[in-house]
């Protein structure tokens, strides 16, 4: 069985996803219940296999037997592996949380939702688990292609917003594709190990040069790194309340980790900060995209899009992180993958509580909701202080490692561009918390409600957003034994 | 000059998907009717997919199969494998699932568009955008 788990991890989503979409026309009732064995199935292999690497540290898995190089691998190490439990852990916490709001928004549509819900998980699982470049590609058309279909759910200007979407998800996508092609040219394979031990007689290739180029401006397309990001904000903006908590914290994240595993298991780093010379140039970039995301969040009075404006701010914080070339920026990269996808899931978890009871996201909607719903604010706070930085919580810490790599590095344009974003974000959050805490309820017909009313959103979304928030204290706490005993074995030695 | 046409004429399975491909990127980012558009948008998938099946043929070569490789009984000269005649299948494999995932892609962009028709009985972009700034 345990030997399994890698292809437990995709096939069970997979096969349990068709299954959902065939009791949506029996019975709505029963597709609730399908997805979350599968995610349950899928949350436990995934941190089995953690357990595994601990072990063995890495774990090859043969679909069918074929041997790596011809056959396709999935193979998990210290980096996927924690990726992994951090998809399945938060896709399995935003169903249970979101279910309310599925039946509340698309009551007709619920069969064809959880199906969609489970692909695109089973997108990201894949994408992560497998060792072959080409398999990835195919994965990640899944992820994106069910990604697209679950925003244009949303309401008004979603379809069109999806649409966008679409077309750079599209490039993006195309653009690896070809990377990948060009790979295939001068090494003959598509396995990422093989790859990487036939590149280092071809370092001075052109070809070799061209690849790289095309595969990271396709994976920073399809993460939005700033010049890149104009489709994101109103593709979450506009999505449904329970998609945006799951798309928002798990795609971008999962992409990046993409970029990571190119750069360290692909390309190596030793050809990514040695023969290329572009590292300081692209850490320049993510300044950029931290200021401009910091900015154009400032600009926004609606809750869910200013969220949107920092996840574009956190995205440079990760790219920056990971071409700062050192062992800390490295770790704080790696790190933030897994803390922000648990603070951006607290968020737009609290994002979709309010929805659910207040129908709104702009910030007139929320005045008066710290009486009105004050676990869901609560937790909120618990986020927001996470994002921010503020010691107790897992946010501090990966910012930690990211500043201390960009000194090391000597790179200050990054630590100020960081510590910038951590201000802002400082400024972003008050006033959030001010509006809600200070100004009276209103109801919409503008007259004040009674105060002091509690109408808090049902115990099944309080419930799984309080265990997040909790979690986001308990991950900073145990910050230590996370660096220590994963990420530390998941960085090659030659990056010091 | 007269470098550069043999330069040309040489590769030209590359200059043929960097064309299509930039003729794909062109409507994408020029033209205003969401159809055209996505038409765009599948040209430039199309292109990715001939790169991949032109780096994979070759002139005169055959499928790599072993023709009478039991009791051909005419000696063994005609067992011998040359890897210069075969064709590598498998660039041509990997784009059956690339344009499936094509098609794919195609059917939800249509799909979209005729959302985002019935919402706004428009295809063309600037109408849209004015009718959500006008609401």
């Amino acid at each position: 069985m345990s030997q399994h788990y890698p292809a437990l991890l995709v096939i069970v989503p997979l096969l349990s996803a068709l299954l959902i979409s065939a009791a949506g026309w029996l019975n709505k009732r029963l597709c609730f219940p399908i997805a979350v064995a599968a995610l349950s199935v899928a949350a436990f292999s995934s941190v089995g296999l953690l357990l595994r690497v601990l072990d063995e540290k890495v774990v090859l898995y043969k679909l069918g037997g074929w041997s790596p190089p011809w056959g396709i691998a999935y193979s998990v190490d210290y980096l996927n592996g924690l990726v992994l439990v951090v998809v399945s852990v938060v896709a399995l916490l935003n169903l249970i949380a979101t279910q309310r709001n599925v039946e509340q928004e698309f009551s007709e549509k619920i069969g064809a939702f959880y199906t969609l819900y489970i692909l695109f998980v089973t997108g990201l699982l894949g994408i992560v688990v497998t060792g072959d470049a080409f398999n990835l590609y195919v994965l990640l058309e899944i992820a994106s292609l069910t990604g697209y279909g679950l925003i244009a759910m949303g309401e008004n200007r979603a379809p069109l917003a999806t649409l966008n979407y679409l077309y750079m998800g599209t490039i993006g996508a195309s653009f690896y594709l070809l990377g990948i092609g060009y790979l295939y040219i001068v090494t003959g394979s598509l396995n990422m190990a093989d790859i990487s031990a036939i590149l280092p007689s071809l370092y001075e290739s052109k070809t070799v040069l061209a690849a790289f180029v095309i595969c990271i401006v396709g994976v920073w397309l399809k993460m939005a790194f700033f010049p890149l990001h104009a489709w994101l904000p109103n593709a979450y903006t506009y999505a449904p309340s329970a998609v945006s908590s799951l798309i928002a914290p798990l795609m971008t994240k999962v992409i990046i980790y993409v970029m990571i595993r190119l750069m360290l298991t692909v390309f190596t780093p030793k050809y990514v900060f040695g023969t290329l010379n572009v590292s300081d140039s692209i850490v320049w970039i993510a300044v950029i995209a931290i200021v401009m995301g910091a900015i154009l969040a400032l600009g926004q009075r609606n809750l869910k899009k200013m969220l949107t404006y920092i996840i574009v701010a956190e995205v440079g914080y990760m790219v920056g992180g990971a071409w700062l070339g050192n062992r800390a920026g490295m770790t704080g990269a790696i790190l933030h993958i897994a803390n922000d996808a648990l603070m951006t899931l607290c968020v737009f978890l609290v994002v979709g509580n309010i929805v659910y009871k207040v129908k709104g996201y702009a910030f007139e909607d929320l005045k008066g909701l710290f009486r009105k719903m004050p676990f869901t604010m609560g937790a909120f706070v618990v986020g927001a202080l996470s994002i921010i930085g503020v010691p107790p919580t897992c946010g501090f810490f990966s910012k930690w490692y990211l500043i201390s790599g960009a000194i090391q590095a000597g790179h200050y344009g990054f630590m100020v561009a960081l510590l910038f974003s951590s201000l802002v974000n400082v400024i972003l959050f008050f006033r959030v918390i001010e509006i809600s805490y200070y100004e009276p309820f209103e109801d919409h017909h503008g007259q004040e409600s009674h105060p002091g009313k509690i109408a808090e959103a049902p115990l099944t979304m309080l419930v799984p957003l309080l265990i997040v928030a909790a979690g986001l204290v308990v991950v900073g706490v145990y910050t230590g034994d996370i660096v220590n005993h994963i990420i530390e074995f998941a960085i090659p030695k030659e990056i010091v | 000059m007269s470098d550069l046409i043999p330069f040309i004429v040489a590769k030209y399975n590359y200059w043929i998907y960097i064309t299509l491909m930039m003729i794909g990127l062109y409507a994408m980012i020029a033209k205003n009717n969401l159809v055209k558009k996505i038409v765009g948008m599948n040209i430039f998938q199309t292109a990715i997919i001939l790169f991949y099946v032109s780096i994979g043929a070759k002139k005169g070569a055959t499928i790599p199969i072993i023709e009478h490789a039991h009791g051909n009984g005419h000696g063994s000269v005609s067992h011998t494998i040359d890897v210069a005649h075969y064709i590598n299948p498998l660039p041509h494999v990997l784009m059956l699932t690339a344009i499936v995932v094509s098609v794919a892609t195609l059917g939800v962009a249509l799909a979209l568009a005729i959302k985002v028709y019935n919402r706004h009985k428009t295809l063309e972009e600037d109408e849209i955008i004015d009718q959500i700034k006008g609401i």
